[in-house]
């Protein structure tokens, strides 16, 4: 913290400022318009990813190619470094950020995107920011910020079998509401946190804002130091031991108080799938499209038909018997290398379902590149998956990939809301073995009936 | 630009007021994703509710919340995307206040840095605001007094974050204002060398 007066927000130091092509053409605009530079470009790092196309080849449409060309020119003069798609280093800003290293724990990290909860998972305070403070990030590396609210989801039980740290955030969305975090910071705690992979966790704080918080964050532990160590931006040598002390009193203290606390027994989860068009519209696998008849509240029911309206279900569905049309796997909840094992896990040997057109998207070159060397790109493409170049994809439908009007989409992404993948598609949000079982059935299934599935 | 230099102060406001009271507006509605594309920061009135608008019974296509500069709205209002896209929008279209009882936190915080005024005021208050202006109204806001009335008479009191309402009703340029703290940026950065760096990688 910089400084901080009563009354007045705290002014904040940005410790790592992530770009993109989309946030960010307007904020280098404003610099050149009041004749201000990037103060620290060594703090500052920018990938190609919302509207690069996952295919080989040109970018066919002019407007994605001029965003992408103004990035690289803003880059080249302000000084900032540039993952550019084929620089091998490039891919979705939240799976690239980790995966360097640069995401440590204490930093302060923005980026124009609302997911940059995302790098809350090794104990950073991350949240995203409008084009506005993108251009202050770059003019003063600072940032104001109000002191937020503090909100702790203490998770108790063991997570079952077939149920994975997207079903756990979906659940807990459906609990707490898409607004139940407004205004605070989360904390996930628990054993059943404890016991995550940085993978799990950074699934689980990406979706923080689909709770309405800015940020989420995991208090860093040896899971998080193990993943750090060696990689390329991490500390070496006497810098590394140094940097484990002072991570290693991140934790929360034990008497610490919140304003809100949530308690939610991960034993007894389900998988999950939304069935409408916002995050905390979600039921488990077993249950059915809800009926608005039962529903007291007249504002709730008219959301409630509005959803099942778009969504085209009828009260009573079972949430199995949902045909699908697409299935994507990728995204900055779901694309890392754990989430592309699961998924593959459970295609090996199988085939997707005839109607269905299924798609998987690495989330960074790095990952594309373990994966292959894992084998799972065979095992996706013998089991009629198309296998993709890393992107933002068919999360956000900035690039070719997106739904046709009324095609319904089994998705491991973040948001379900009308149009997200494509004016008139409809998404369905759930975990990688989910959306795998799915392409392959045609329909939704209960991964964990699967036999010999390791979901 | 919004932060920056040439952001509007904004003390009071007489004008139309429009009812758009759904829960959860996302800025995803607000400015679908194919005019992310576009590197202008202006002209993105156009495409405010795209797909929504294409529905003649959307709720901004009634004539009479023609030249509407007051937006009605229901909770958890921009929720979602981080997309100042959203604000800029509302924005060019002709709002001047937005008045939820809730806001998403990164669409607040972008709505103020563009002197885009949002008032949160409770459900019940909005409520009765809302059947004051149905089928054509006006509302004057007073940022100044920190009340909305209604032309029947009635007057509600909002509160807001004195700094927010500070930043909106002298158009600040946040970004000067912080560079006044260039000595402490700099004793802090001296104190606390930066753990990466991102040239080096």
């Amino acid at each position: 913290m910089v400084h901080e007066d009563p009354g007045e927000p705290a002014l904040l130091y940005v410790d790592l400022h992530l770009i993109h092509e989309v946030t960010t053409p307007q904020a280098f605009d404003g610099l050149r318009l009041s004749g201000r530079g990037v103060r620290r470009p060594d703090l500052t790092i920018a990938t190609m990813d919302h509207n690069v196309p996952t295919t080989e080849g040109p970018i066919h449409d002019p407007l994605a190619r001029a965003q992408l060309d103004a990035l690289r020119a803003n880059c080249a003069e302000f000084g900032v470094p540039l993952y550019a798609t084929g620089s091998g280093r490039e891919g979705i800003v939240h799976v690239i950020g980790p995966e360097l290293g640069l995401t440590q724990p204490g930093m302060t990290i923005v980026c124009g995107d609302s997911h940059t909860s995302t790098h809350g998972a090794f104990g950073a305070l991350a949240f995203g920011v409008g084009t506005s403070e993108v251009e202050h990030v770059l003019a003063t590396q600072c940032l104001p910020r109000p002191r937020p609210k503090t909100m702790r989801i203490l998770y108790t039980g063991d997570l079952p079998f077939g149920v994975t740290p997207k079903d756990v955030i979906l659940g807990t969305i459906g609990k707490v509401g898409v607004d139940g975090g407004v205004g605070h910071v989360l904390e996930y705690a628990g054993e059943a946190i404890r016991a995550l992979s940085m993978e799990g966790r950074m699934t689980i704080c990406n979706m923080s804002i689909e709770a309405g918080a800015r940020a989420g964050m995991v208090a860093p532990d040896e899971t998080t130091f193990e993943y750090l160590e060696n990689r390329p931006a991490a500390p070496r040598g006497a810098d590394w031991e140094r940097a484990l002390e002072r991570w290693r009193e991140l934790s929360t203290d034990a008497d610490a108080v919140f304003d809100r606390e949530v308690e939610i027994d991960v034993a007894e989860l389900e998988p999950q799938i939304t069935w409408g068009t916002n995050p905390g519209m979600v039921a488990p696998v077993g249950g059915v499209v809800p009926d608005p008849a039962d529903v007291a509240d007249d504002d709730e029911r008219a959301a409630l038909e509005r959803a099942l309206s778009y969504m085209a279900l009828e009260p009573g569905t079972q949430l199995v018997d949902i045909p699908l049309d697409r299935v994507f796997i990728g995204s900055c909840t779901n694309s890392r290398i754990e989430d592309l094992r699961a998924a593959a896990a459970v295609v090996a040997g199988r085939r997707v379902h005839p109607r269905v057109r299924a798609m998987v998207v690495p989330g960074s070159a790095g990952v594309k590149l373990q994966a292959e060397k894992e084998g799972l790109d065979h095992v996706f493409e013998q089991a009629g998956f198309e296998w993709r170049r890393a992107g933002c994809s068919m999360c956000i439908g900035m690039n070719p990939d997106v739904l046709g009007p009324g095609e319904r989409c089994a998705s491991t992404t973040n948001r379900n809301f009308e149009g997200r993948q494509g004016r008139g598609g409809r998404t369905h949000l759930v975990s990688p073995p989910m959306a795998a079982a799915a392409a392959i059935a045609g329909h939704f299934v209960d991964v964990r009936e699967w036999a010999g599935v390791r979901a | 630009m919004g932060g920056g230099a040439g952001v509007k102060a904004f003390r009071a406001l007489t004008a139309t007021a429009a009812v758009l009271d759904r829960p959860d507006i996302d800025t995803d509605q607000m400015v679908p994703k194919q005019f992310l594309k576009r590197i202008e920061r202006t002209g993105y009135g156009e495409f405010l509710f795209h797909d929504w608008k294409k529905d003649p019974a959307f709720e901004l296509n009634r004539p009479e919340y023609a030249g509407a500069r007051i937006l009605l709205a229901g909770p958890n209002f921009g929720c979602g995307s981080s997309r100042e896209h959203a604000a800029w929008a509302l924005e060019d279209y002709g709002f001047e206040v937005i008045v939820a009882p809730s806001f998403g936190d990164i669409f607040f915080t972008n709505a103020v840095q563009i002197g885009l005024v949002p008032i949160t005021l409770p459900a019940p208050e909005l409520k009765r605001l809302i059947e004051s202006v149905v089928g054509g109204g006006e509302l004057t806001v007073d940022l100044e007094a920190q009340t909305i009335a209604d032309s029947a008479g009635g007057v509600v009191s909002f509160e807001m974050d004195a700094f927010v309402r500070h930043c909106l009703l002298n158009g600040l340029d946040t970004i000067a204002r912080t560079l006044q703290r260039e000595a402490e940026i700099a004793a802090f950065e001296a104190r606390f060398p930066s753990p990466v760096e991102t040239t080096a990688l």
